[in-house]
């Protein structure tokens, strides 16, 4: 429990050195409430908050799952085929000098105000990592393991299936591991650019009519719900997806 | 299972590089055949040869068994024990079966492990294994696939000296009447293993006088000392 420990002291730091930061500058709350007050809104807005998170987490486990599965997917298909590496490899990389947020307005327009399009954002800025970080690990199988099932006289696919796919899946962990923290950025800039409901949303609805208390409070609960994402995930690829590489 | 001689008569590149020249080498048929010789040698080309491995390999002249075609016929064990880290000793004995879309014999897996010695870890990861067990594993795995060429490059020379000398023998007695061609550094071994003895430098291939008595030979006996002496005299005025 060190882990937890240093966790809640590096969170009480945070506060203090925000709390010093209002003392110091007497700035009004609303340019910059200090901490009591965020925690007071938090509580007095539980509800509302609760009804945009479960928005905003949707929208981001759908776009983690998709993601997962289309990385992965892509990744096995890269690494399989020689063609397909040649293809859509400099595709890939050319996508990725693409502003996300350039890409918002449009998918809005294709997809409407609903979760779609805010799933497709998540999916679209988690999807290179998850790929990118898969594929180089299927490319880095232990060359001695591949001749050895050579000469037993394995097939391509079958030597995919039982030695490169299973001893690259802790860098599928760790592509999963960042598509976690990425995940919620993509749903947010999805919000911010056109939706009626979500953490984003409601950021940008309490900064417009100056409840800085209430952004801020957004901003936390969507912080803590991000860190405990990333925990689960993690402890889900410990349990499971590193395995492999013992 | 008649297993058949092999031969390899010619040179070797890989790139601009060669690796060797004029060699001219027969492994004899059913018998220990052990290749010893400096690094960098070519030992272990000789032996991606006839695994079938021969990406990158330019070969000018011709290799294969005696009675045909070499594929599928080879099994390869090295000093590195090649077991997939993920899988338990069982699942690693039957991985040649997977890989091959057949239908995995359980039963002989677990039999297999029981020969050499693991009857009681088959279900163990790499991980939970000695060194001496890792290798135990890779030998059964090499019993599985019940081939009649068997190439071994430098199988124990990772294990310590008595788990060394236990995987000779087992390996000597499980792998009876195979082809089997033994690349090693170790005078010792070759002196205890082999049938045949040869050395291999750029100039070619040397046959040393073999040890009497039947494979594997006992450790303290005066000729198989004495032959290992010769060997490490003869193995220095090459180098």
């Amino acid at each position: 429990m060190k882990g937890w420990r240093a966790g809640v002291a590096s969170a009480a730091f945070g506060i203090a050195v925000w709390q010093g930061l209002v003392w110091a500058t007497g700035l009004p709350k609303f340019i910059l409430p200090p901490p009591a007050l965020v925690f007071e809104t938090i509580w007095a807005s539980r509800a509302l908050l609760a009804e945009h998170a479960v928005i905003t987490m949707s929208e981001v486990l759908i776009g983690l799952l998709l993601g997962a599965v289309l990385g992965g997917l892509s990744a096995i298909g890269l690494a399989a085929s020689p063609m397909a590496r040649a293809l859509v490899r400099p595709m890939l990389l050319f996508s990725q000098s693409i502003p996300v947020f350039a890409l918002a307005p449009i998918l809005t327009l294709w997809l409407g105000f609903g979760l779609g399009s805010k799933i497709a954002m998540a999916l679209i800025i988690i999807y290179f990592p998850v790929t990118s970080s898969f594929f180089d690990a299927l490319m880095r199988t232990n060359p001695d393991w591949l001749g050895q099932a050579r000469i037993m006289g394995a097939t391509p696919a079958r030597i995919m299936w039982h030695i490169r796919i299973p001893s690259a899946l802790p860098g599928f962990a760790s592509g999963l591991r960042l598509a976690a923290v990425y995940a919620p950025i993509g749903a947010i800039i999805g919000e911010w650019v056109g939706s009626s409901k979500g953490l984003g949303y409601l950021m940008l609805l309490a900064n417009g009519r100056a409840k800085t208390d209430l952004m801020f409070a957004a901003l936390i609960v969507l912080a803590i719900l991000t860190i405990l994402l990333h925990a689960a995930v993690n402890k889900f690829c410990e349990k499971t997806l590193d395995r492999t590489a013992m | 299972m008649a297993a058949p001689a092999l031969h390899l008569k010619g040179s070797a590149r890989i790139g601009d590089q060669i690796i060797f020249a004029d060699l001219d080498l027969s492994v004899q048929a059913g018998a220990w055949t052990c290749l010893l010789g400096a690094s960098g040698v070519g030992k272990s080309t000789v032996l991606r040869l006839f695994a079938g491995l021969t990406k990158d390999i330019d070969v000018d002249g011709s290799y294969g068994a005696s009675d045909g075609a070499l594929e599928g016929r080879v099994a390869l064990m090295a000093q590195d024990d090649l077991l997939l880290p993920w899988l338990s000793a069982l699942d690693n004995v039957l991985i040649g079966a997977r890989l091959r879309a057949q239908r995995p014999d359980w039963t002989r897996g677990e039999d297999v492990l029981a020969r050499v010695g693991l009857r009681d870890h088959i279900a163990k990861r790499p991980g939970e294994l000695s060194g001496g067990q890792r290798q135990r594993v890779a030998l059964a795995r090499t019993l599985m696939e019940d081939r009649p060429i068997v190439l071994l490059d430098e199988p124990f020379s990772a294990l310590d000296a008595l788990t060394r000398a236990q995987m000779q023998e087992l390996a000597a007695e499980l792998l009876l009447d195979r082809t089997v061609l033994l690349v090693t550094h170790d005078p010792a071994e070759a002196a205890r293993l082999g049938h045949r003895i040869v050395i291999m430098t750029d100039a070619g291939l040397q046959d040393v006088p073999v040890p009497t008595g039947n494979v594997p030979r006992a450790v303290d006996a005066s000729d198989v000392l004495k032959a290992q002496a010769d060997l490490l005299n003869q193995l220095r005025i090459k180098q």
